[in-house]
């Protein structure tokens, strides 16, 4: 579903090599966690997937669906069914989440073809998956993030994932900021969206999220390259004896 | 006013004066009324204010004023609906009050024309300073409008709607409202017009007595074709609240001056204030706010979209007089620019006498943030979409502010057809 070419990518503003010659590939059904340390350029390969035009790719590709999407601003991406979970979501004030909520869902079945939904169904849809993630609706009467709290907005983003159905879900460091309760509400909404038909990308610093979203493989990313992967007990062994043993191999 | 002759009279300036001549015979007005029109005329033939003079260093009037159109009334022949439902309309047509009016319990209402008759307005005629044209031209050529007395502890359940329509031409009005003691009032102001160059003058006068509470919200939405020049001035009695809406989404030349004053102890004033601007049109907000007692309280939000090759002003002075102790006024400006040919002038001034004050202003002018677009496109909102989205959120939050479902969805719906048609 996802293959990722010898990709290089700096930051526009100044140059900054941050992805040097990445590899990687995810398969549908597949759920893969990305680790590394502090720096090493997670987070920037997630804006990278979702497009975000601070970052500029100099070589190599990456195909979705056997296509490059290089060239897609990030609604075509969306549409496409690329999902990135932001790690701090932005605040929007003056946005009602439920009218952004409406305006994400229909652009995205408009660029599909479908109709747009009825208010009836849209609000039904609504409210189960905010009841499956434990959020009251009068959080969603408020402007976009504005207020929540760093777990309420990360359960948000969930949310978001939820109704818009993506294939290749990216979630960024979604465990930072949720005390252990959250973690589980949130793992069981990801858990729920695992399927034959979608790849989840799971970025985390620590093991703790990987005990409650098992993943198929593990990667491990340093200074802008994966330098080693493998299945779930690489995150173990990471957890055990931490980064550098695995980095020494690698150097 | 200039105070020295201007060399030579402009187009505008010649046609006003010889248009006074022409009109004088059929303005309504007692003798002391009639003497404040000379006064005013006095005042105009002394020059349009030009940019040397401060407060209209930003709106060259003088300059700006290229034209003045007959006087002839144009063709609006009814009242349009109210932005919110239920309310009781009052509408000038073409410059001239209506016979036909909705009965309101606790309100009186008068027709200004009367008033000029009988003089009992005459006072309220005087300019509020030496720089006072728009004051000077409505005195002038003001032929009628409205006086709405609100009685003492009077609560409206419906919203009163001044509406103030003209298709071309000149109309000069003035909308005066006394809100008794302890009353509670919504009232609207809606400036709109249609077809041809136009001018009108318009000055609001408004008192609000003591604990009342007024909301007040100006709709104005003239053709790109109109001159609009408005006044709103008010006193705030003791304990008193009232909140001044300003929407400006039209007209070529505007100018809507904000004029108040405290004048009880436990006045609070809110302004808030969104203008969208686009084509090639100036729009300015100038407003003097004097904190006159101690324990007053005010707050200026402002917000603006400029378009096309839009220009807008706005100028907030702030008097806080000597014996004002413990006033709190914090004034903030911020600015959407969305074009490069588009400009936006921001003049905050605070003249404080008293020493045991918060005062506050600040002043923004930004672009779209890019990482707010990121967010929204990361969703699969087109460009186009996510832009509309943050331009109107941006001007949105001023208006959610109000805390009142109705009013809030009235005014989203005038902010979505700017932008069904601007955006």
């Amino acid at each position: 579903m996802l293959e990722i070419k010898n990709l290089h990518a700096r930051i526009v503003d100044d140059g900054t090599e941050i992805i040097r010659g990445l590899n990687l590939t995810v398969k549908a059904g597949e759920v893969a966690a990305i680790m590394g340390p502090n720096g090493s350029g997670k987070s920037t390969l997630s804006y990278i997937l979702a497009g975000r035009e601070d970052y500029e790719v100099t070589e190599g590709d990456i195909l979705y669906n056997g296509q490059s999407i290089l060239e897609m601003d990030p609604a075509e991406r969306a549409t496409a069914g690329i999902f990135l979970a932001f790690q701090y979501p932005m605040e929007i004030p003056g946005v009602a989440t439920m009218e952004f909520l409406k305006v994400a869902m229909n652009e995205q079945r408009k660029a599909r073809g479908e109709e747009p939904l009825k208010v009836p169904e849209f609000l039904k849809r609504v409210k189960e998956a905010a009841a499956s993630l434990s959020m009251d609706m009068n959080m969603l009467k408020r402007p976009l993030n504005v207020g929540f709290s760093g777990g309420e907005k990360k359960r948000a983003e969930i949310l978001q994932m939820k109704l818009l159905e993506p294939k290749l879900c990216v979630l960024d460091e979604t465990d930072s900021g949720l005390d252990i309760d959250a973690l589980k509400i949130v793992s069981d909404g990801v858990n729920a969206l695992r399927s034959p038909d979608r790849a989840i990308v799971v970025i985390t610093h620590y093991q703790r999220l990987l005990e409650h979203i098992v993943p198929d493989t593990v990667h491990v990313l340093y200074r802008g390259q994966v330098i080693k992967s493998g299945d779930k007990s690489l995150a173990l062994d990471l957890e055990a004896n931490g980064y550098a043993g695995v980095i020494g191999q690698a150097a | 006013m200039n105070m020295h002759a201007q060399p030579q009279r402009t187009l505008a300036e010649t046609a006003l004066i010889d248009a006074f001549g022409e009109r004088l015979s059929l303005l309504p007005g007692d003798r002391a009324v009639m003497v404040k029109r000379d006064d005013a005329i006095e005042a105009i033939k002394h020059g349009l204010p030009t940019r040397r003079v401060e407060s209209w260093h930003y709106t060259d009037l003088r300059r700006l004023l290229t034209k003045v159109p007959a006087f002839e009334a144009g063709a609006v022949t009814k009242a349009l609906a109210p932005i919110l439902e239920g309310s009781a309309v009052l509408p000038v047509l073409n410059g001239l009050s209506q016979t036909k009016l909705p009965e309101i319990d606790g309100v009186a209402v008068q027709r200004l024309s009367e008033k000029l008759t009988d003089g009992s307005v005459a006072p309220g005629l005087d300019p509020y300073g030496s720089d006072d044209a728009i004051g000077a031209l409505n005195t002038a050529f003001v032929a009628d409008g409205y006086f709405v007395d609100i009685a003492d502890g009077a609560e409206l359940e419906k919203p009163i709607e001044l509406q103030n329509l003209q298709a071309g031409g000149q109309s000069h009005v003035r909308l005066l409202a006394r809100v008794g003691a302890g009353a509670k009032a919504v009232i609207v102001e809606r400036q709109a017009g249609e077809g041809d160059e136009a001018l009108a003058s318009s000055v609001s006068q408004l008192v609000v007595g003591d604990r009342a509470e007024v909301t007040w919200l100006i709709v104005q939405e003239q053709p790109e074709t109109a001159t609009h020049l408005a006044q709103f001035k008010a006193h705030i009695g003791k304990d008193a609240k009232l909140t001044l809406f300003v929407m400006n989404a039209g007209g070529k030349l505007v100018r809507q001056e904000v004029v108040v004053r405290t004048t009880g102890e436990g006045a609070d004033f809110k302004l808030r204030g969104i203008n969208l601007l686009a084509g090639d049109t100036h729009t300015d907000t100038t407003m003097v706010l004097d904190h006159a007692v101690p324990h007053t309280t005010s707050t200026e939000v402002i917000r603006n979209v400029v378009t096309g090759k839009a220009r807008g002003v706005f100028q907030g002075r702030i008097n806080v007089h000597q014996y004002a102790q413990k006033t709190n006024a914090k004034m903030a400006c911020n600015t959407l620019l969305l074009s490069d040919d588009g400009e936006f002038s921001t003049k905050p001034e605070l003249e404080i006498f008293a020493d045991d004050v918060v005062c506050g202003h600040g002043a923004t002018v930004t672009e779209i943030d890019h990482d707010h677009l990121f967010y929204l496109m990361a969703r699969g909102i087109d460009e186009k979409s996510a832009r509309g989205l943050l331009v109107k959120a941006f001007v949105a939050e001023v208006i959610e502010e109000l805390d009142d479902e109705a009013l809030v969805e009235a005014l989203e719906a005038r902010l979505d057809g700017w932008f069904s048609t601007h955006g």
